[in-house]
């Protein structure tokens, strides 16, 4: 577990460092996923401490966002003033968001399948 | 109450060990409440432990820069576990590419229909224009969203707590959407709510199906680095 723990830091390092040193507007740890994939790629997949190490901390990914969440206690005048702006554009912006993605993505399959190219039904 | 427990209060409310102590209680509290519901999505682990976390602060008068000096530990870790998700996404990687022209295409629609959207209603209910490029990042994953907000003029802690709002609308949301759209597949219905409610909805996805969660995880990334790219130059045109 410790050296899967290190393995991700490093990576995360290894972003972050690479994200600051060329000025890109991506933070650290997206470019530390990315070199990670990248690395897999090559090595031809994940050890099996570093697999069960990721698995532990995804399955409660949730967990991680409680602190930054409770901030909310910081903004509940702006948010008690604003609340009903704040709401709806939370609420229509996500739904729509979920209706255009899954829809554009549904009506280019469909594409594709029609030209013969179908992706099939893996796994 | 003994004198002597007026000064283990004033030790304890300062040291960190409380407040990573709480949120790890709170946590394990909403997410025994989540089992016991059947995952129902309304029952969101964030949500109850959030809710917990600010009625008992508010209580006990404890700040919230005193609370996160212990939750910080607990915070710090969402850097290893997003290059975490390099790993389901490896795993999925065959079906990914094989859907690489619905992804690319459902990428670009999600986020630019998410800031827009958001941007847009905010405006047409009279709210504040800091609050609008407040929201204008809201389905993107945490730092990215605040370092944008910052970029454009919004407030980032604001943000911060936009984003998770959204999170816990999209995780609790999704499911009754893609039913009543009668969709099924778990990449699209993985890669929209990873689109639209970043690591949460990722969360959620990942409790669903390991299908699901890695398009979930793909897409945040996705759509992180495109909107850190596009909504600066978006907002550079509206002014």
């Amino acid at each position: 577990m410790i050296a899967a723990l290190t393995e991700l830091l490093l990576f995360q390092l290894l972003g972050e460092v690479v994200a600051r040193g060329l000025g890109l507007p991506v933070p650290g740890p997206v470019l530390g996923m990315l070199f990670l994939f990248l690395t897999l790629a090559l090595r031809g997949g994940p050890g099996q401490e570093l697999q069960a190490t990721s698995q532990n901390l995804l399955q409660h990914l949730s967990l991680l966002f409680v602190p930054a969440g409770t901030g909310i206690m910081i903004h509940l005048h702006r948010v008690a003033d604003e609340w009903l702006p704040l709401l709806l554009s939370l609420a229509i912006s996500t739904v729509a968001t979920l209706v255009v993605t899954a829809l554009v993505m549904k009506l280019c399959m469909r594409g594709e399948a029609a030209s013969g190219n179908a992706p099939g039904d893996a796994s | 109450m003994t004198p002597q427990f007026d000064e283990i209060w004033v030790y304890l409310s300062a040291s960190p060990l409380l407040g990573l102590t709480i949120t790890l209680l709170a946590y394990q509290a909403a997410f025994w409440l989540y089992r016991r519901s059947g995952m129902n999505p309304l029952a969101n682990p964030v949500l109850i432990a959030v809710t917990i976390l600010v009625l008992l602060l508010t209580l006990t008068a404890t700040s919230y820069e005193t609370y996160f000096s212990g939750a910080q530990f607990v915070h710090f870790l969402l850097g290893p576990a997003t290059v975490a998700l390099a790993i389901p996404l490896y795993t999925q990687f065959s079906r990914v590419r094989a859907l690489l022209l619905p992804v690319v295409a459902g990428l670009v629609a999600g986020s630019l229909t998410a800031a827009l959207s958001a941007i847009a209603v905010a405006r047409l209910f009279g709210a504040s224009l800091p609050t609008q490029l407040s929201l204008a990042p809201k389905s993107v994953t945490t730092p990215i969203a605040m370092g944008i907000a910052e970029r454009i003029g919004g407030i980032p802690s604001l943000t911060a707590v936009l984003v998770i709002v959204t999170g816990i609308l999209g995780a609790v949301g999704a499911r009754w959407i893609f039913d009543a759209m009668k969709l099924r597949d778990p990449a699209i219905r993985g890669f929209a709510i990873g689109v639209a409610s970043h690591g949460i909805g990722t969360a959620r996805a990942f409790q669903v199906s390991e299908q699901a969660g890695a398009f979930a995880a793909l897409a945040m990334g996705l759509n992180g680095a495109l909107t850190a790219l596009l909504l600066p130059l978006l907002v550079g045109w509206m002014h």
